[in-house]
């Protein structure tokens, strides 16, 4: 099996969920309301948990521990996309990023199910279960603010339209990509992007907001090869403050 | 030391309870995955939540059990068996309930969220029920509200 090709996609997975998961966690105590808060800080739980489970298989394959992993590099050294790095801002945008990239990661983890990759393929299937909840969750708060007052439609629309182009970006092809699709450890970041089009196109449809047309939207890139925007430095700054302290602590 | 029996270790993993919902064994809740006897007693677990804080917890707590009875343990935590809440015995729902948590339904019917309204109230056992939050106050729990008994309930959430 080709372990680099193993080793990146499991690098960009796990980033997604450690650093999408922290900037759900800036949630905890500002929700709009108690039970939004709540969901937000479920669902950091849930994907610091995944991204944890990741670097112990990469770990496994030889890098180094998570801790080590998680608090110690450095943006240029994150594959997580563009999407998950930006600040939380309104509500509004909070929600439609998550709609955007939990949609994406559902499907990711539902494909990833058959992987080759054996260790990846079961976790998956645990992980494709948790994620309904995070869906399920994402689509009934679009649907109904998306269909609600002048004010809930008009920001969700912009929210989106400011979104779409770094969602686009979660999907940046691997340098892997024939050698992940011709081992079957990974279906791809073409049919993934396809399968999550439509599952969006479902989704927003039963609202009134409007989806425009896929090739007049740019894909923000540059995430999955340590690229990032000036907002990651700052976040992994205040993930590591505690552990920099006294980096030989006993917890 | 002689070897234990399998029945024996399921009988001490029986002690071995969850911390967050301390009527409810490990083996009642699903966890357990496989038992293997040979030099020592080996233990494959599966979290019931991938991010579970708990589980490093029940690891310790089964091997100072295992102890306990003069045995040497080693846990695996693997995911070669997913758990799911269909996996809680019988046994498991009944203390679920007693402690006033709603037991999970059939997970497989779980499809969207109008599934999950109308949960079991514990305290009157009707349905007049509704979901407030798929979230609770762990990750395993969903909040729900009875509207007889006008108080909220919580949900072992099926998975
Ligand atoms: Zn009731």
């Amino acid at each position: 099996m080709n372990n680099e090709a193993l080793k990146e996609l499991l690098y960009k997975m796990a980033d997604d969920q450690l650093i999408l998961g922290h900037r759900n966690s800036e949630w905890t105590g500002f929700g709009p309301l108690l039970e939004e808060d709540i969901a937000f800080s479920s669902m950091a739980q849930d994907k610091v948990g995944h991204s944890l489970a990741l670097y112990t298989i990469l770990q496994e394959l030889g890098e180094q521990d998570p801790d080590t992993v998680a608090f110690t590099r450095n943006a240029e050294q994150f594959h997580n996309s563009l999407l998950t790095e930006l600040p939380n801002g309104e509500y509004d945008f909070s929600l439609i990023r998550h709609f955007l990239y939990d949609t994406a990661e559902a499907l990711r983890f539902e494909m990833l199910t058959q992987s080759s990759f054996e260790p990846l393929a079961q976790l998956s299937a645990k992980i494709r279960g948790e994620l309904r909840y995070h869906t399920m969750h994402a689509n009934t708060w679009i649907k109904q603010l998306g269909s609600a007052t002048t004010e809930s439609i008009t920001r969700l629309q912009k929210s989106l339209e400011y979104a779409l182009p770094y969602a686009l970006g979660m999907f940046e092809k691997s340098p892997f990509e024939n050698a992940l699709i011709s081992e079957g450890i990974f279906a791809g970041e073409q049919v993934l992007e396809d399968k999550w089009k439509r599952k969006v196109e479902e989704v927003l449809a039963q609202t009134q907001l409007q989806l425009p047309a896929w090739d007049t939207i740019t894909p923000h890139l540059g995430g999955r090869v340590g690229k990032h925007t000036e907002h990651l430095q700052p976040l992994l700054d205040e993930m590591s403050e505690v552990l920099r302290i006294d980096p030989t602590a006993e917890w | 030391m002689s070897k234990p029996s399998l029945e024996k270790v399921y009988q001490w993993l029986e002690e071995v309870k969850d911390p967050e919902i301390p009527v409810l064994s490990l083996v009642d809740l699903g966890v357990i995955t496989n038992v293997t006897i040979s030099d020592k007693v080996r233990i494959e677990m599966t979290p019931t939540f991938v991010g579970c804080p708990a589980i490093d917890y029940m690891k310790n707590d089964i091997i100072e059990t295992l102890n306990k009875h003069g045995q040497e343990a080693e846990v695996d935590i693997n995911f070669k068996k997913s758990w799911s809440s269909d996996l809680i015995s019988e046994k498991g729902k009944i203390a679920l309930k007693k402690f006033g948590l709603a037991p999970p339904p059939d997970s497989k019917l779980f499809t969207d969220l109008e599934i999950l309204e109308n949960a079991e109230c514990p305290r009157c056992s009707k349905t007049n029920t509704e979901l407030r939050n798929p979230f609770g106050p762990t990750l395993c729990r969903a909040i729900f509200y009875c509207n007889d008994c006008k108080e909220a309930f919580e949900q072992f959430k099926p998975v």
